[in-house]
């Protein structure tokens, strides 16, 4: 049976809990932050058990395979060599034209290579953590890519930790453009939460748009968040809002349940 | 040895609340994520006292925050609801039976979810929610209410261990009355 006095403590952390979820968006995240913090020793225990998993499925690899993976990536590797020269030549040109038409030269972003170490635990979240954050030069709402696409967005960095939302999430929401149909929209995260978030929702298209399934969808760049012509995915099916603008429902090239390692965009 | 019991419920909570976060197979497999708290608070409320079960519900719900996106506090109001709503009937809950641990880890899963996406919507955030969300709450419910009786069966014995014996009573019934002299 709960006494007086114990009702008054229940109370207390009630209180507690309702002041927790009160706190400004900075207090928030410190206490976040710090509470985060005890979970470092798990989370390298985590990063330690995957490598040893990996090192282990490493060990059971046949040499055949290895020579055969080797070959293959050797020839890739002169494949990419004489584009990077073949690109290097259109930079160059790139660079001449602008200076001849006196245009701001676009700055390159520098790349942080970025392991996934845990997901967000809850289900109406789509985020995940990576093992950089403000010691590894990372700040809030840097872009998160792959080489299939566009990832997300950091939303919260710690010293060595980041919370990345993930396309389709309520805080992740980009400027696209379907170059194909020459219109652009908003990526949101849709009315309903598709299974394994493999769907997301390109809203505010015009109604004039010649949208065709399988056309892709790029960032725009608009927003000043995302660099453009990032890959989203591609066009699913479309329909007419109340006979003002077009949503489609577009599946996203990456595949977030697979990813173990991302890029982060430095500008 | 109290403290160390108490300690060791922290721990369990710490590892729950990561447990989610580290492991994601079955939100590779199943498209959604179980949350092993509910039952711990379960377990607290029917075997501890309320201090420590309210700072139990409000460790492991900052603790389960502190890796997703939800707002601190999200998750710690409505564990603390749970747990007070155990802990009004222990008197008259069979915790050492099964089907009791399993109905209340289904009620707490279940609980637990809805009143923290009613948090979250009171108080200005947008979960993301659709058809799938219902799959989910059904795998949590479920994932909560089965791996109950699991937990209770660990917790009792780690706790066992670190504890001392109930002192042995013996053959000797306090309700019997010696009537002595002649009547």
């Amino acid at each position: 049976m709960l006494r007086k006095q114990h009702w008054w403590i229940l109370g207390a952390a009630a209180l507690a809990g309702l002041v927790m979820l009160g706190l400004p968006e900075r207090a928030a995240s410190r206490l976040k932050q710090g509470a985060a913090a005890l979970f470092l020793p798990l989370f390298g225990l985590s990063q330690t058990t995957g490598r040893l998993a990996e090192q282990t499925g490493a060990l059971a690899v046949p040499k055949s395979e290895l020579l055969r993976e080797n070959e293959r990536l050797r020839q890739e590797n002169q494949e990419l060599k004489l584009r990077l020269h073949q690109a290097a030549e259109w930079w160059r040109e790139n660079e001449t034209l602008r200076r001849n038409l006196q245009w701001k030269s676009q700055s390159p972003w520098k790349m942080k290579l970025a392991r996934v170490i845990g997901r967000d635990p809850a289900n109406w979240w789509r985020a995940m953590h990576i093992d950089a954050g403000l010691a590894d030069g990372l700040r809030p709402n840097y872009p998160v890519v792959t080489p299939d696409g566009l990832v997300g967005r950091l939303h919260e960095c710690s010293d060595h930790r980041s919370l990345v939302v993930l396309l389709g999430d309520p805080k992740c929401r980009v400027a696209a453009l379907v170059p194909e149909a020459q219109d652009s929209g908003m990526v949101l995260p849709g009315a309903a939460a598709s299974w394994k978030n493999q769907f997301v929702e390109l809203s505010y298209l015009s109604r004039q748009s010649e949208l065709k399934p399988g056309q892709k969808v790029i960032t725009s760049g608009l927003g000043g968040i995302f660099p453009p012509g990032i890959p989203i995915g591609y066009i699913a099916d479309w329909r007419l809002v109340d006979g003002l603008y077009v949503e489609a429902r577009v599946r996203v090239a990456v595949n977030f349940s697979a990813l173990e390692e991302v890029w982060v965009l430095i500008p | 040895m109290k403290w160390l019991s108490h300690g060791l419920l922290l721990a369990t909570a710490w590892l729950l609340a990561f447990q989610p976060c580290g492991m994601d197979w079955p939100q590779r497999w199943l498209g959604a994520q179980a949350n092993l708290l509910p039952p711990l608070i379960v377990y607290a409320a029917l075997s501890c006292g309320p201090g420590f079960m309210a700072l139990l519900a409000l460790a492991g719900g900052l603790w389960f925050d502190a890796l997703s996106s939800n707002p601190p506090g999200c998750s710690s109001l409505p564990l603390l609801m749970v747990g007070v709503a155990v802990m009004r009937h222990r008197e008259v809950i069979l915790r050492k039976e099964t089907f009791a641990q399993v109905t209340l880890g289904l009620a707490a899963s279940a609980a637990v979810p809805v009143l923290q996406v009613l948090l979250l919507l009171t108080f200005g955030h947008e979960p993301l929610l659709g058809w799938s969300t219902l799959w989910m709450w059904l795998f949590m419910t479920l994932a909560g209410g089965f791996a109950t009786p699991l937990l209770f069966w660990g917790l009792d014995h780690l706790l066992s261990a670190v504890t001392y014996p109930p002192a042995d009573t013996g053959a000797y019934s306090t309700a019997r009355e010696i009537v002595r002299g002649r009547r």
